[in-house]
This record gives C-alpha cells, structure tokens and sequence, in this order.
C-alpha cells in the first residue's frame, strides 16, 4: 500500500511517499522518518506528489515529529501534496506547524536557501 | 408378559409336565401288567414329555437371552454347573441301584420305569440347557442368513418332538432319515464360531476346561441312555425313538467338540489378535483424549505407552518443547543421561532416518548403535511430532535387539503419532477459540460500557431541536459527541473525534469525555475551553496520537452561538435568511499535537448570532471520507447539497436522509470507519406554539 525511498540528494535526504498511508502503513513512514532523524541528518524533504490518502493514524506520525524537529533544529519540509491531502493537513492545523511547499523544486530552494 | 414372570411359569410347568409324564407312564405299566384298560391313549406320556422339553426350551431360551452382556466363559460356566448337578443326581441314582443290587426291588419295573423316568427329565434338562447356549454362541454376529438357516434347523427339531405322538406309526427308517437331516443341518451351523476370536488367552483355556467337562456329561448321559440300567427289563421308551433328544445330543456333542478344537487351534494366535486389539484400544484412546478435557501431558503419556506396548520397546522417550520454551521429557525405562548420550550420538554422526522426515525408517541402525556402549539397545525407531506445522517434540523407541521394527509396526506408530498430533492441534485449536471467544465477549462489554458514554439524548432548549446519530467500525470507536448545561441560558455541545480506530481510539474518547464533562461546567469561553483541554489530554494521549473537536456554547440570551474548532472538520451552517450553507473554516489545531501552551495561538473564537430556521451540521470525516466502489469520497459538496435538499425538515429527518443518501453513495452495507451526525436546527416561529 505504501513505498518509501530514501535518497540523499546533495545534503538533503529526500523521502520519496507513494500509495496511501493508513493505519498499518503509517508504521513504515514512522520508522523512516525515525531512522532520517537519528541519521542526524539536517535536511529533510518529504515528497508526497504520489500519495494519494493520509488517515488520521498518518497524520499522527508527522505530528510526533514536531517537537524532535523542533529540538534537533532539523529543517523538515513536506512537498507536493495533492488538494485532497493538503485539505486534510489544513482541517488538523498542521499546516501551521509543518513546512508545506507545492513543488518540489520550491522545498528544495528553500533548503538550499537555509 | 415380562421376562421373569415367563421364566418363573416355563420352569413350573415344566415340573408340573414331568409330572404328568412320570404318572401317566407309570399308570399305563401297572395298567398293561394287570391287563386293565386304563383309558389313558398310549401317547399321552410321549405328549407329557413333548410338553416337558417345550417347556423347558422356552425356559432356557429366554434364561439365556437375559444375560445382557455377552460373556462366553460365563455361558459355558452355567451350562457346566448345570452339567453337574444332572450328572451327580443320576449317578446317585446310579448308587442307589447298586446298592439294591439283585434284590427284589431292584426287579420292580416299576421303580425302574421311575428312576428311568427321572434320567429322561435330566438328560432333557442339561440338553435343552447347553442348546440354548449353542444358538447363543452361534448366532453370535449373525448374518442373515445364518439366522434363516437357524430358524429352519429349530423348527425341524420342534417338528421332530411330533414324531412321539403320531396316531399312526411310520416306518424306522422314516425316523432316521429325519435324525440324519438334522445332524446334516446341526453341522453346517457347527461352522460358526465367531465368539472363540473375541476370547482372550486365559479365556480360552478356562473355555476349553469347560466344554471338555460338558463332553463328558454329555458322553455319560448318552451312555446311560444307550445302555440302560438293567437291560433285561423292556421299557416302553427307548432313547432310540425320540427323534428329538437323539437329533439334540448329536448336535450338541458336535458342536462342542468343534469348538474344543477350534480354540485349541486358535491358541497360538491369541496373543497377536489381542494385540490388535490392543492397538485398536489405544488408538482410541488418543483419539478421544481430546474430547475427555485432558490436557497435552496426557496425550504424551498415552502416546508414549501406546507405542511401548505396540511394538514392545524396552525403552522410549517423548520429548517435546512446550508452548513455555521448556523441554519436556516422558520418560519409559531410560534415565535423562542415556538419553542425552543417545542423542548427541545421532547428531554428532549424522545418522539420518531417526529424527527427520525420512519415508526410510527401517534403516541399518545396529552397527551405529551397537558403538553406544553400555546402552544395550541396538535398534531405534523415531518420530517427529508435528503441531500446526511446526515441530514441537519427538518419539523415540529402543530395543535390546537388532532389526527390532518391522515396517508393520512403524506404520502403527506413524499412525499413533499422526492421531497424537490430531488431538493436540485440536486441543489448542479449542484453547485459542475459548480464548478469542473471551476476548469477543470483553469486546462486547467495551461497547456497551462506550455506547453509554454517548448521551442517549443531548440537551436542548426551547430555542433548538438536536438529533445525533454514531456508529463505529469495528466493536468500539474513537467518536465522541456530548452536551452540557452550562447555566439556565447556556448550552455546551461538542463534537471529537479520536485518531486512529478501535480500542485505543475508544479509551481516547472516554478520557475525552471525563475533560468535556469536567471543563464545561466552569463556563469558560469556547477558546479558553479548548487550551485547557488540549493541556488536559496532551498528557494522556500517546504520541502519535490527537484528537480533533468542535466546541460549541449556545446562549439563549443573546441568541448566539460561541465555537472554536480544535482541527476538527469544518461545521456547515445554514443560514435561513441568505438560503445558502457555508463551511466554517476558523483557524484551528488538533488536541495534543502542540503539547505546550502555545496552543492557544492557534485556536479562535467563533461568534455569531442565529436565527431561527438556522442549522447546524457537525459530523466526522467518516461521512466525507465515506468511499465508494470507484473510489470517490462523499466530500463536502455533496454533503452540503443533501443538507440544503433537506433544511426544511425537522433535525431527526435531516439526519436520517443524509444517512440513507451517503449508504446509497457508497453502496455498501457497511462503512469501515467510525461516523458521527449531529443536526442542530433552531426553532422556526411556527414551530415555537
């Protein structure tokens, strides 16, 4: 249901989303972003352009990223989300704690620009 | 007519018959030696003695038939004591002539005729008695034919009692023909021996005793009655003419002579069939070890002495690793130690064919074994046990003698440990079930103590009608829905929803009840609400999880409402006077996803008045997630168009349409999300007298 890739571009890890996370999927997401974070890796992107459907359960897995992102000054951006998928970032207010960007190229600017 | 009472009149007319039998005789003689006509026809005492065996058949018949289990030795033990009583009454009077020796009285035909007369009524009676027995014996898992071949022979004998008291004589070859028919008849029913396999060993022999024993009465009484007493005196029955007891005596002494040597020659292989036997008991006995509630122990200990006593191991071993991680050994004369040794052995020379899958079991074990010093056995024979596909243990079995396992027996054994397997599986497959059964019925528990946590109805006033409606996916849900009485003009409503599904969502909500129930009655603002929420349940909450809500104050004095959303799904308001709907779309943030007190930057207070013929729809994002078979969701527009086709009705009606139009968007029967309606609609003025 869901397929992650990690590759590092330059010193930007990039996180490659695709397929739909719900519940028992959101499980694979949490442990990549897990292992990006303790990597001590600096920049992070989340490329969503090929996810389609985000639950409740993987919304919650970005949630509990804030605060770590927070604390390890990392620069975490989240890019490409479809209307549907951004609406549901929207509703939970998380758009206001995440760094959403509509194009990948866009996130990567701003990480090169940080 | 019962049984006993059947028995009881048979054996007293019987006696009352014999009776007859012995006056009637005796008058006849006195009444042909002084030459007066007695009046009584010659045949009358050949009828009282018809009547006398008849009776004594029905007797014996229904004597034998009572003995409800069929126990051989026991048969033939009462025949034999029947036997012996007869035979020690005859030969007292045997005795009794002796000692008269040539007296005069020993000259009285009529005492003659007497004691004669006596002998005839024992003879008939220890007959009759071990004919019984016979057709017990042979009848003994009867076909149908047998029985029809049975009844012929019976009748002809019944019909033979005839021959006595024909009016008219028929010539003596008549007679033996009809004897010669029925010892024919007796001897192809001889055949029939099928209870002599069900005897064991020391049954057999005690069966042979007895009917060597039986043979003997039977030798003696025929040589009483071929040979009379005092053959210088004429009496006026002679065994020779009753067709009846001659057929008898025949069939009888057949009869148990072939059986004497049947069992003779059964002998020898008596052990194996008992072994059989045995093998068919204990195959039994693991087949239903599942069934009694035993335990897993016990279908080791029974699989390991089924073998034992299958193949005759001198010692065995079962070894199984529990479902604990812990090895557990049944042992049968062998020490832990040997068995270690035996073992390491095996694998340190790779020894295949013992503990593996090999269809090979009867492999050249012995030279590898006999280097096992001080062990004494020379031949092994192992087996895998196998539970749900995994191994869980092993059988051994050792001898003291090489090539000690025939492939015969190793198929029993195969088949023992399949059936153990069998029986174990099921064992834990019932366990597993009792279990999830348990945990459906804690689930059940859940649901209801959940579905109390909604309120059955919500509080309104005079200004509103509420109707709210929820239903969770699986058996509890992460829905919550609550009203408040604040004070006599302000109204609490709130709307959440848990992230996630299932059991954690529904203690989420239970936690988020007790705060709703705590923090509304402080009357605070809906923002204020919220921030002492999110404090409240951020230190509950797990962390990936939150939860989302709408709060909502209605004041009836200033005919307004308050609300401010906690990332929760945007309300649609309808407003009466613009005829339009719109999405509420505040700023807002989830509970528990900014756990610090920051949280209040993100929330806003919502105020607006309203208006009667106004409506308010919350819900979860069940509705607007709700997919169909195209993959399509319910989604905003259309929820809003259904609400604006129905704003007229009452709440309950609004609801209910929304409801049957989002199952017929998704045709399905069943939406696999928890989804929660709540239709708030302020009174029209008509409405309000």
């Amino acid at each position: 249901m869901i397929d992650i890739k990690t590759i590092k571009e330059g010193n930007i890890l990039v996180l490659t989303v695709v397929g739909d996370v719900d519940a028992s999927s959101s499980i694979e997401l949490d442990t990549a972003l897990q292992s990006a974070i303790e990597s001590k890796e600096e920049k992070i992107l989340v490329d969503c352009k090929n996810l389609n459907y985000i639950s409740s359960a993987g919304l919650g897995v970005f949630m509990s990223y804030i605060q770590d992102i927070k604390d390890n000054n990392i620069k975490l951006v989240i890019c490409d989300l479809n209307d549907k998928v951004y609406n549901v970032f929207e509703i939970l207010g998380l758009h206001q704690l995440l760094t959403l960007m509509a194009t990948n190229s866009e996130a990567k600017e701003y990480l090169g620009e940080v | 007519m019962p049984q006993k009472v059947v028995i009881r009149l048979s054996a007293g007319f019987a006696f009352i018959f014999w009776l007859f039998y012995l006056f009637t005789d005796l008058f006849l003689l006195f009444s042909r030696s002084t030459d007066i006509n007695s009046g009584i026809h010659e045949a009358v005492p050949n009828l009282m003695l018809n009547l006398f065996i008849t009776s004594l058949y029905v007797y014996f018949r229904y004597k034998v038939n009572r003995a409800e289990s069929v126990n051989f030795t026991d048969l033939l033990w009462n025949i034999f004591l029947t036997g012996l009583l007869a035979t020690l009454a005859s030969l007292v009077l045997r005795m009794f002539m002796y000692m008269l020796g040539s007296s005069k009285l020993a000259e009285n035909i009529f005492l003659i005729d007497i004691i004669y007369i006596i002998n005839i009524g024992l003879i008939s009676l220890f007959l009759v008695a071990v004919f019984a027995v016979w057709k017990r014996l042979i009848l003994y898992q009867k076909s149908k034919f047998l029985l029809k071949i049975w009844t012929t022979f019976e009748y002809t004998l019944v019909l033979s009692l005839l021959f006595n008291v024909l009016p008219i004589s028929l010539p003596e070859s008549y007679r033996l023909y009809y004897v010669v028919l029925l010892v024919l008849m007796g001897l192809f029913l001889s055949v029939n021996m099928r209870w002599v396999a069900y005897l064991n060993f020391k049954q057999k022999w005690k069966s042979i005793l007895l009917i060597v024993l039986v043979l003997l009465y039977l030798g003696y009484f025929a040589n009483s009655l071929f040979n009379p007493m005092n053959p210088n005196v004429e009496i006026s029955n002679t065994i020779w003419n009753n067709v009846f007891l001659l057929s008898v005596i025949t069939f009888t002494f057949i009869y148990a002579l072939f059986s004497l040597l049947v069992i003779l020659f059964n002998l020898p292989t008596s052990s194996v069939f008992e072994q059989k036997l045995e093998e068919v008991v204990n195959f039994q006995k693991l087949s239903q070890s599942i069934q009694a509630d035993q335990s897993e122990e016990q279908v080791y200990q029974i699989l390991l002495d089924s073998a034992v006593s299958t193949v005759m191991a001198d010692a065995a071993w079962v070894e199984i690793n529990n479902e604990k991680g812990e090895t557990e050994f049944f042992k049968f004369q062998i020490t832990p130690k040997e068995i270690s040794t035996i073992k390491s052995y095996i694998v340190k020379n790779k020894i295949t064919g013992v503990f593996d899958n090999s269809t090979d079991k009867s492999l050249k074990l012995d030279k590898h074994l006999a280097k096992l010093k001080g062990q004494g056995f020379k031949s092994i024979l192992g087996f895998d046990i196998n539970v749900q596909g995994q191994k869980i243990g092993s059988l051994a079995l050792l001898k003291e003698v090489a090539d000690g396992f025939d492939k015969d027996t190793t198929n029993i054994i195969k088949t023992f440990v399949g059936q153990a397997e069998v029986s174990v599986e099921n064992y834990r497959l019932l366990n597993q079930a009792i279990v999830n059964e348990r945990y459906k019925e804690e689930l059940k528990i859940a649901q209801k103590v959940q579905s109390s946590l909604l309120p059955d109805k919500l509080d309104s006033n005079a200004d509103f009608d509420v109707a709210a409606f929820s239903i969770a996916a699986d058996e509890v849900g992460g829905d919550y829905y609550d009203s408040y009485r604040v004070d006599e003009n302000k109204i609490a409503i709130i709307i959440g929803d848990v992230s996630g599904k299932g059991t954690s969502a529904a203690f989420h909500m239970s936690q988020m009840k007790g705060v709703f129930q705590s923090l509304a009655q402080m009357n605070l603002s809906s923002k204020e609400f919220l921030s002492k929420a999110n404090t409240a349940i951020s230190n509950c909450l797990e962390k990936t999880s939150f939860i989302t809500a709408t709060i909502f104050i209605i004041d009836q004095a200033t005919k307004s409402i308050e609300l401010s959303r906690a990332g929760h799904c945007p309300t649609l308001y309808y407003d009466k006077q613009k005829k339009s709907a719109t999405y509420f779309e505040e700023p807002g943030l989830g509970l528990g996803i900014l756990r610090n007190d920051d949280f209040h930057n993100y929330v806003e207070i919502n105020e607006l008045p309203y208006r009667a013929g106004d409506v308010v729809v919350l819900y979860t994002d069940g509705i607007t997630e709700a997919k169909n078979r195209k993959g399509d969701e319910y989604g905003y527009d259309r929820l809003k168009d259904t609400i604006l086709a129905n704003v007229n009705e009452n709440p309950n009606l609004i609801q209910k349409r929304l409801i049957e139009d989002l199952y017929s968007f998704t045709g399905t029967e069943f939406i696999d999300d928890d989804y929660t309606i709540l239709i708030l609609k302020f009174k029209e003025e008509t409405e309000h007298k």
